[in-house]
């Protein structure tokens, strides 16, 4: 009986050993965390960590591709690391678990501004050089940002799509991911802050509402705005599972209330369109992968000691150009990437495939 | 003598106090916010709560006999991230043939998880600990870093916006979430299977004694469990237009707290339908409500867990009241 017992469960692991393993193989480009071994070349013998924020999120996948394209071509050894949630704690075991391999650099993708900061003074007191992209950690914890497009861009921009899209006034709402997400309420200052010129005095922020990137709650949140404004006219959701819902919801319903924020163009190409059937005309973000490029570069020049973080140090990433490191507004530095880029429905076609 | 023995079933039964609560808290949402109880309002809520609604009635059994499953939003990732790159990579684009799909994944997931827990006595929350970190590892090996999203699945995602199984009356989502229910109430109340489930879980040792193959009992009821995760995932891709591998991370305790909230024992034996409808619809009801009462979304999720606990707390007050006024009952 119990050998009976023994063997089954043999099997049944058996089973899924050899599953797992199938899966594994079809695999291509080794996602989950992979170690590119190339020895030789200029920064030879240099290794470079990149953290996203986590696993399985194709915008976090081609951040991390940016990043080893760069490193690898220059010669260097990349690690990519995906936690497995995101949280601040599956990334200090990945940080950590970097700091005793030895690496030469980390860059990270905070998935909070301040729960990193002892783990990343550890890795520098090992002399590790670290970088954040993407989403910035406090500035005791970095040395410097490499930051996706200026804060104030963005808001800019965002407020001028509200703008455009409303028609000039009229009441509009911001659907955000968690109310404790650092770029989304960096973002929403800055449009509060863009708001208060006199040309977009008639518009009327109605509610910031949080849908902590998760659909069903997005969906509960976009839903509740509906009946509760009946004249809200735009919904700025700069997050990308949340602008995903909200375009759900809007197309389904048909609802004459527009759309417009942060998102990725491959899940948002169904709702990007200029006529009445779809719910969003355009939106914006960066590309990520030119995120991960300019963090390795950022990385490679820390530690060739080409910059040390300081403001007002220069630095030439590769083909992107000259970047030089500027004050944040935290106290720290950053590197701003550029303007974000505008998706509509001329070019969608075209960028839906890329990511 | 016939009236007065109903109104005692009526006011006697556990779902009764719960039925108080739901009915309460709707009115007050009511007069807080008009737009609440609409025809449209209350049929976007229960389709944006099907998945918790349905995957609550698997849990109602695998609660009964005593076991819990904390793996189910895993199951439910893999077939949903299944269904999800069988559209995107154009290989079937069948609706029908896609749920069945979905649906034999997650039984298939199920029945795993049943062998483990009854033939191997792994005790179920470690094993389904496993579990949910194996199912959703599959879920993200399956995505390869890739969504699908909503101009991947087609027609697929229609299935939620049409009406053709409510007969052009009710959404189609809503139509499985009621059968679901019509089918479980009556497996539970009339079916040989349902009473076995409640004899196992009220006392396995018994129910052995009797005759009854809990072994079989349990491989069942966590297959169950799984097809229903596993209906759940292809559910929530048409829903939502959009398949993550990350899907409904960490909303396995909601679907636990559906159940407890509707009063079914973590110790197993006790528990209804009625009362895992009652738990999920109060679940959705809240969750509805909080954004459109206008309370400020940094304390939603706070305010979310005291009512859940008042609520449950209620409740346990009440089934005791009910319980001191049946044994004096039965002393006289």
């Amino acid at each position: 009986m119990r050998k009976q017992m023994v063997c089954g469960v043999l099997c049944a692991a058996m089973v899924f050993g050899t599953l797992a393993g199938c899966s594994g193989k079809t695999e291509t480009g080794g996602n989950q965390s992979s170690v590119a071994q190339d020895g030789g070349g200029s920064s030879s013998g240099k290794t470079y960590a990149v953290i996203t924020k986590s696993a399985g999120n194709p915008y976090n996948e081609k951040i991390a591709q940016g990043f080893q394209k760069v490193i690898e071509a220059e010669g260097g050894t990349c690690i990519v690391k995906h936690p497995e949630s995101a949280t601040a704690d599956a990334q200090v075991s990945v940080i950590q678990s970097l700091i005793s391999q030895g690496v030469d650099s980390i860059c990270i993708a905070g998935n909070d501004e301040n729960a990193l900061q002892a783990a990343l003074e550890d890795a520098m007191a090992a002399g590790i050089k670290v970088s954040c992209l993407d989403s910035k950690v406090n500035k005791d914890s970095r040395q410097t940002f490499v930051n996706q497009a200026g804060i104030k861009e963005i808001g800019q921009a965002l407020m001028e799509a509200v703008y455009d899209i409303s028609g000039g006034e009229g009441d509009w709402a911001i659907l955000s991911a968690t109310s404790q997400a650092t770029n989304q309420n960096a973002w929403i200052e800055s449009m509060k802050e863009v708001m208060k010129e006199e040309k977009y005095s008639k518009l009327n922020l109605v509610e910031v509402a949080y849908g902590d990137d998760e659909p069903q709650k997005s969906t509960d949140q976009t839903q509740a705005l509906l009946s509760k404004y009946p004249d809200l006219k735009v919904i700025c959701a700069p997050t990308t599972v949340g602008i995903n819902a909200a375009a759900k919801v809007l197309q389904d319903e048909k609802s004459k209330v527009k759309l417009t924020g942060l998102g990725l163009p491959s899940e948002m190409a169904e709702y990007i369109g200029d006529d009445e059937a779809h719910s969003c005309p355009y939106m914006y973000l960066w590309n990520p992968l030119d995120v991960g490029s300019l963090g390795a570069y950022t990385s490679m020049a820390l530690v060739e000691g080409k910059i040390t973080g300081k403001a007002g140090d220069k630095f030439k990433a590769g083909e992107m150009g000259d970047y030089q490191v500027i004050e944040a507004s935290d106290g720290g530095t950053e590197i701003i990437l550029g303007p974000p880029f505008k998706f509509d429905s001329s070019n969608i076609a075209e960028w839906k495939s890329v990511y | 003598m016939g009236k007065n023995s109903l109104i005692k079933r009526i006011t006697g039964s556990r779902e009764a106090s719960l039925l108080l609560v739901l009915i309460s808290l709707c009115i007050i949402i009511q007069i807080l916010s008009p737009s609440f109880l609409t025809a449209k309002s209350l049929q976007d809520m229960v389709k944006n709560n099907a998945v918790i609604m349905i995957m609550a009635l698997g849990m109602l059994c695998v609660l009964l006999i005593g076991g819990i499953d904390i793996s189910i939003t895993s199951t439910l990732a893999v077939s949903g991230m299944a269904v999800g790159m069988l559209l995107k990579y154009n290989v079937i684009h069948n609706t029908f043939l896609l749920f069945l799909i979905a649906i034999l994944i997650g039984a298939l997931c199920g029945a795993a998880i049943g062998l483990v827990v009854s033939r191997g006595k792994v005790l179920p929350i470690i094993a389904t600990m496993g579990f949910m970190y194996i199912y959703r590892g599959f879920a993200y090996l399956i995505a390869k870093s890739q969504w699908a999203s909503a101009e991947n699945l087609g027609d697929f995602k229609n299935f939620a916006l049409e009406k053709e199984l409510g007969l052009g009356l009710l959404n189609n989502v809503i139509v499985i979430v009621l059968l679901c229910y019509i089918i479980f109430f009556a497996v539970m109340k009339w079916s040989r299977t349902g009473r076995k489930i409640y004899a196992v879980g009220s006392n396995p040792e018994a129910a052995a004694i009797s005759g009854i193959n809990t072994k079989k009992i349990k491989l069942i009821v966590y297959t169950v469990m799984g097809m229903l995760s596993g209906l759940c995932g292809a559910l929530s891709v048409a829903v939502y237009s959009s398949a993550q591998p990350n899907m409904l991370y960490g909303k396995e305790m909601d679907v636990i707290a559906a159940c407890v909230i509707g009063g079914v024992s973590m110790s197993g034996g006790r528990g209804t339908v009625a009362g895992a409808l009652l738990g999920s619809l109060i679940l959705a009801v809240i969750a509805k409500a909080l954004p459109l009462v206008g309370i400020d979304s940094i304390v939603q999720n706070t305010v979310k867990g005291v009512i859940i606990l008042v609520v449950i707390i209620l409740n346990v007050v009440a089934q005791r009241m009910m319980q001191k006024k049946n044994l004096k009952r039965r002393e006289m």
